[in-house]
């Protein structure tokens, strides 16, 4: 089917009032700035470009290649439109195409509509950006680098929404951190390599056919603020994981979860895909895996930045 | 093609169709909030909301069960939630065979009350699509203080979806009559067949860009300025004022029958 819900589509009800109101506030904030940049930098063209290209989104998600054991990889979009177009114009593409969904095919609820495009526009499209431009940077501009950027960038974008589906999740005492965040971050450890594949691959097409399109940068850069954004937003984050954790009365779930061994059993069972992708050492699996997270993203961005100077490096010995 | 996939609108003339669709969204929202706001294990309170969204259903000319079964959709999510089985504080019911992981009463009423938070709230956005074409909600939004040029892109977007999604599902079809395979051979690699999908991607993506600088270029033929400008189709008549109170009531009165108890 053409149409499949996401997995970090959050449906109404699975977050507090409380929570989803500060993702709204958020998004807004956010909604309305990106606004304010597409607008000065594409004028009367905002509404034209942005609305076909967030039609593009919505038709690339339904593109899809098979994987294994039934399962695609397919595209979500944010970290190629934050590529291709820039940070502030990926943001405003993926509000619409998260509130279509919302609106018409109920795929995300509404009242939470503010985390849901946090998780999938904001986040994916700062975070994808912000790694592109990084391994550009360290391993130079050559297209290599690119593509490794891109790929590195858009797996890093999907890991940190789905970390921050399972904060929210937690927070909202849906699902306990010490559940939710493996679980997302080991799933869509692998679902990103389908974005990043993709991602690159898209990118690749674009420079072979296109290349000003993808040489001057963006449709509509806008780099102003996108690093605060990318900072502020993961260290609110990175806050909200731990407040339940580190008050002095743990949240009642993870009480009785150690309490049960549901923690231990749990760890060896069912989610874990990746073997030993929570760190041994720290005894608290919430931070425990946040940190493998933060581990996982730092390996994928070295092994990105190897590629691209290798692979550079070939290209000019040929040459 | 493709009705279904843009277009959830099932027309008609009932006293749902015909109000103003800013009575319809808030109301919609106000019985989502509702639900949201319902303590667990309140199941009056659900079984009112349940009865008011049934209510409005048959009033629309949706039938009964339109959209209590078009409502799952959202149900896969779940599995996200359901480890609170296992892990809220109380008497044990019964184990998990081999993880013997306990299954408390509590649990279950937590999770029973998430799904059916969802999917009470799903269901009020199903009638909202539903009896509302997307065209008057955007219209709504607007008026209902939503950024003009977002619901500008959000038209826009909803207007050219079936024909990107159309590209897409050519690019889709040519790619399967191009992926032939012997039986007994080896599927071609993951790698590669992730680039086939990006170099989809990248086709349909300067589809998309060459056809949004055609569209600027027939708009400002026809005279646009860079202003969205709309028509104000619809005025609150003492109906929609009626409406939006029932709305109110509705869904005040789901929250307080979820909190006394």
């Amino acid at each position: 089917m053409l149409l499949r819900p996401e997995a970090l589509h959050i449906p109404d009800g699975f977050l507090t009032p409380l929570v989803a109101a500060v993702g709204w506030a958020l998004a807004v904030l956010l909604i309305l700035t990106a606004l304010r940049q597409t607008q000065r930098q594409l004028g009367e063209r905002q509404v034209p470009l942005m609305g076909v290209l967030a039609a593009f989104i919505f038709a690339a998600q339904a593109i899809n290649f098979p994987v294994a054991a039934g399962t695609s990889g397919h595209l979500m979009g944010g970290a190629l439109a934050a590529i291709v177009l820039g940070p502030w114009a990926a943001t405003l593409i993926m509000t619409a195409v998260i509130a279509v969904q919302g609106l018409l095919f109920q795929d995300g609820g509404l009242l939470v509509m503010g985390w849901n495009i946090l998780n999938m526009g904001v986040f994916t499209a700062f975070s994808g950006y912000f790694v592109y431009r990084l391994v550009q940077r360290v391993a130079g501009s050559g297209g290599a680098a690119r593509m490794a950027g891109a790929f590195a960038g858009a797996w890093v974008s999907v890991e940190v929404g789905a970390t921050a589906t399972a904060v929210e999740l937690a927070v909202s005492g849906t699902s306990p951190l010490s559940f939710a965040l493996p679980a997302m971050a080991a799933v869509h450890a692998l679902i990103g390599v389908g974005e990043g594949l993709i991602t690159a691959g898209a990118l690749a097409s674009l420079t072979a056919t296109r290349p000003e399109v993808v040489r001057s940068g963006q449709v509509a850069p806008g780099r102003r603020g996108a690093g605060f954004v990318l900072v502020g937003l993961l260290a609110a984050l990175l806050v909200a994981a731990l407040s339940p954790l580190a008050s002095p009365h743990p949240d009642g779930l993870e009480a009785v979860a150690q309490a049960q061994g549901f923690l231990s059993s749990g760890r060896s069972a069912p989610f874990e895909i990746l073997p030993g992708y929570l760190l041994p050492s720290i005894d608290n699996p919430g931070v425990a895996t946040l940190a493998a997270v933060g581990l996982g993203t730092l390996l994928v961005f070295v092994v990105a930045v190897i590629v691209g100077r290798v692979a550079a490096r070939r290209t000019i010995d040929t040459k | 093609m493709h009705s279904d996939l843009t277009d959830q609108y099932r027309p008609g003339d009932s006293l749902v169709h015909r109000l103003d669709p800013r009575v319809k969204a808030v109301g919609a929202l106000l019985l989502i909030l509702a639900a949201s706001l319902t303590p667990s294990g309140a199941w009056p309170a659900f079984g009112l909301l349940l009865l008011i969204l049934t209510g409005v259903g048959l009033v629309a000319g949706l039938g009964p069960a339109f959209a209590m079964k078009r409502a799952f959709v959202a149900l896969p999510f779940a599995l996200a939630a359901l480890p609170i089985l296992f892990t809220t504080p109380g008497d044990s019911l019964l184990r998990l065979p081999i993880l013997h992981w306990p299954v408390t009463a509590p649990g279950i009423e937590r999770f029973g009350s998430l799904l059916l938070r969802m999917w009470l709230a799903v269901q009020s956005g199903i009638l909202l699509t539903a009896a509302t074409p997307f065209a008057d909600l955007t219209w709504a939004l607007g008026e209902l203080h939503m950024p003009r040029p977002l619901v500008a892109i959000v038209s826009f977007m909803y207007r050219y979806l079936f024909v990107l999604a159309d590209e897409a599902l050519r690019l889709l079809r040519a790619r399967s009559a191009r992926s032939a395979a012997l039986p007994g051979r080896r599927r071609p690699p993951v790698v590669w067949q992730g680039r086939v999908a990006g170099g989809m991607v990248g086709s349909l993506f300067l589809r998309a860009l060459e056809r949004s600088e055609r569209v600027y270029a027939a708009m400002v033929a026809r005279g646009y300025d860079g202003q969205v400008r709309l028509l104000r189709r619809f005025s609150m008549s003492s109906l929609d004022w009626a409406a939006l109170a029932a709305g109110a009531a509705a869904a005040g009165l789901v929250v307080l029958a979820g909190h006394l108890r």
